[in-house]
């Protein structure tokens, strides 16, 4: 097995365990708890609204905008680590038909992999901070990924009809 | 439509595929798990999806009518109602991308079996155990809006969700344990690459299911990153600005305002949706095409009738995600076009899983005639 396509393969089926593990993690510790809070918050809002207190209202959707934020993160990294994870195994499978030196399938790889990496890590790292910071990574990482996968394409598009594993 | 029967003298391919290989149960298992994941999606979509989304928006507008006329005890009913029917889509929709994700994920373990260093008595012992995860989670999931916390010992989970995180452990454990094989097998250093025609065949069909993936992921990529950057934030700064008009203008009495807010938030809903799904459709899509490449040495089936079935899975591939981002300005016409493109997609499917299911037959009949 070659140097690029043990990173992918190696790489792709380690995300998805780590993917899975968060999930389970956060179905079990989390989501009931991040979906009530949500939920209660904006009921609690039209409650106030029903009473006329605006103060307690705004207050209210503050908190639910705050939890949604939240759980819509939780998700969608659980959902980009495993998807990207997926994405990095059958890549790792088709990667010996792409035609390129074995170094620079290597970069490929790398790339393919910190970006699967780090986009998701970035989307979790945002229910930490609002700031600039992991919105950057997010959009560094997701161009990493969409460059690798664009050298890839065109590797495979350039490459021998099929070559031996 | 047979094109060959396997040879008694096992090519390298057929003989990774004997009954019951790890292989055969993750390839068959995996596409079965995949039609079913759609087959449901399908149904979700024509007959829950719609009528689900009016029910909520009727029920947060009866809920807003409350505030207005300042009785909060509906307020709490109505809501009660919406987190119901919430529930309800947030389930089915977990049920359906789970079981085509443990199918996508069976797959792709099927496709690394050669380099998993196990004997194959154990490869299959986790090959079961991630089936059986994979049947359970969704299951679970199904069974959480009807079962709720009937009996459950636990205050906010209850215990289809206790089975379905079982579920999920089981499809965990055997991922980990394939990964352990395939390390086993690069720590042995091994000099050669074991031998798997299924790797290094590319007929025509499957460079053409390859380059079509390919091509779809990359456009799903660009329309995610178009989404985020355009959408994403805009549509979270809606949502809450609306719900703040919408509450605002109850306490106020504003009767007009909650009915103007009312409509922008449902536009607001179906934007957000048709754009989300059509990013996650197109590359789920575009991955299958690029997995399914690489089993059609396994696709017992006329080369015309292979091309035919390669052509129907990429035109539904491309006609769902874009006809369901269409689904805003056209309506139930660009819907309609969606669930056929969808459905093409799951006949195309069947239709190979039938083709392998042949091979397996035609497998089988060989080795028993020597026995």
């Amino acid at each position: 097995m070659s140097g690029a396509r043990q990173i992918l393969v190696i790489g792709g089926i380690a995300l998805a365990v780590i993917g899975m593990c968060h999930g389970t993690w956060y179905a079990v510790f989390a989501e009931h708890q991040a979906l009530d809070r949500a939920g209660g918050s904006v009921a609690a809002a039209f409650t106030h609204a029903a009473q006329r207190q605006p103060a307690q209202l705004a207050a209210s959707l503050e908190e639910y905008r705050e939890a949604k934020y939240r759980h819509e993160r939780q998700v969608d990294a659980h959902g980009h680590w495993i998807g990207l994870a997926m994405l990095l195994i059958v890549l790792g499978v088709a990667f010996d038909r792409v035609a390129a030196t074995e170094r620079f399938r290597l970069i490929l790889a790398i790339g393919l992999l910190t970006g699967a990496v780090l986009f998701p890590l970035s989307v979790l790292l945002q229910t930490i901070s609002h700031g600039p910071v992991p919105r950057g990574l997010a959009i560094a990482s997701s161009g990493l990924m969409i460059a690798a996968l664009a050298g890839t394409a065109l590797g495979l598009a350039l490459g021998p009809a099929g070559e031996k594993a | 439509m047979i094109s060959s029967t396997p040879s008694t003298a096992l090519e390298p391919a057929a003989a990774a595929f004997l009954r019951p290989s790890a292989r055969r149960l993750l390839v068959l298992g995996g596409i079965g798990l995949i039609l079913v994941g759609m087959i449901f999606g399908d149904i979700f979509a024509v007959f829950v999806l719609h009528q689900n989304a009016a029910r909520v928006g009727a029920g947060l507008s009866a809920a807003a009518h409350a505030a207005l006329a300042g009785d909060p005890v509906e307020v709490g009913a109505h809501f009660a109602d919406v987190g119901s029917f919430l529930e309800n889509r947030g389930t089915k929709v977990d049920v359906h991308v789970h079981m085509i994700d443990f199918g996508y994920l069976a797959l792709l373990l099927a496709l690394v079996q050669p380099w998993v260093a196990y004997r194959e008595r154990m490869k299959r012992h986790l090959a079961r155990l991630f089936l059986i995860g994979s049947v359970v989670l969704p299951v679970g999931v199904f069974l959480i809006h009807y079962i709720g916390l009937v009996h459950s010992p636990l205050q906010a989970i209850g215990w289809a969700s206790i089975f379905a995180d079982l579920g999920g452990v089981c499809v965990l454990l055997a991922t980990a344990g394939f990964l352990v094989g395939v390390y086993r097998y690069l720590a042995a250093r091994r000099s050669s690459s074991p031998s798997d025609d299924l790797l290094a065949t590319a007929s025509k069909a499957g460079r053409r299911l390859l380059a079509g993936g390919v091509i779809l992921v990359l456009l799903g990529f660009a329309h995610g990153a178009y989404y985020a950057a355009s959408d994403l934030y805009r549509h979270e700064n809606l949502d809450y600005s609306i719900l703040l008009r919408m509450a605002t203008a109850s306490a106020l009495q504003d009767a007009v305002q909650v009915d103007k807010s009312l409509a922008e938030y449902g536009q607001l809903q179906g934007d957000k949706a048709v754009k989300i799904a059509a990013h996650a459709h197109i590359i789920e899509f575009g991955l299958l095409a690029m997995i399914l490449a690489f089993f059609q040495p396994y696709v017992c089936l006329r080369e015309e009738w292979k091309q035919r079935w390669v052509s129907m899975l990429l035109l539904g591939s491309t006609l769902l995600p874009v006809c369901v981002l269409f689904e805003l300005r056209y309506g139930l016409l660009a819907g309609g076009i969606a669930d056929v493109g969808g459905l093409i997609v799951i006949i195309a499917l069947l239709a190979m899983w039938i083709g392998i299911v042949r091979y397996t037959g035609a497998l089988d009949a060989a080795t028993e005639i020597p026995s």
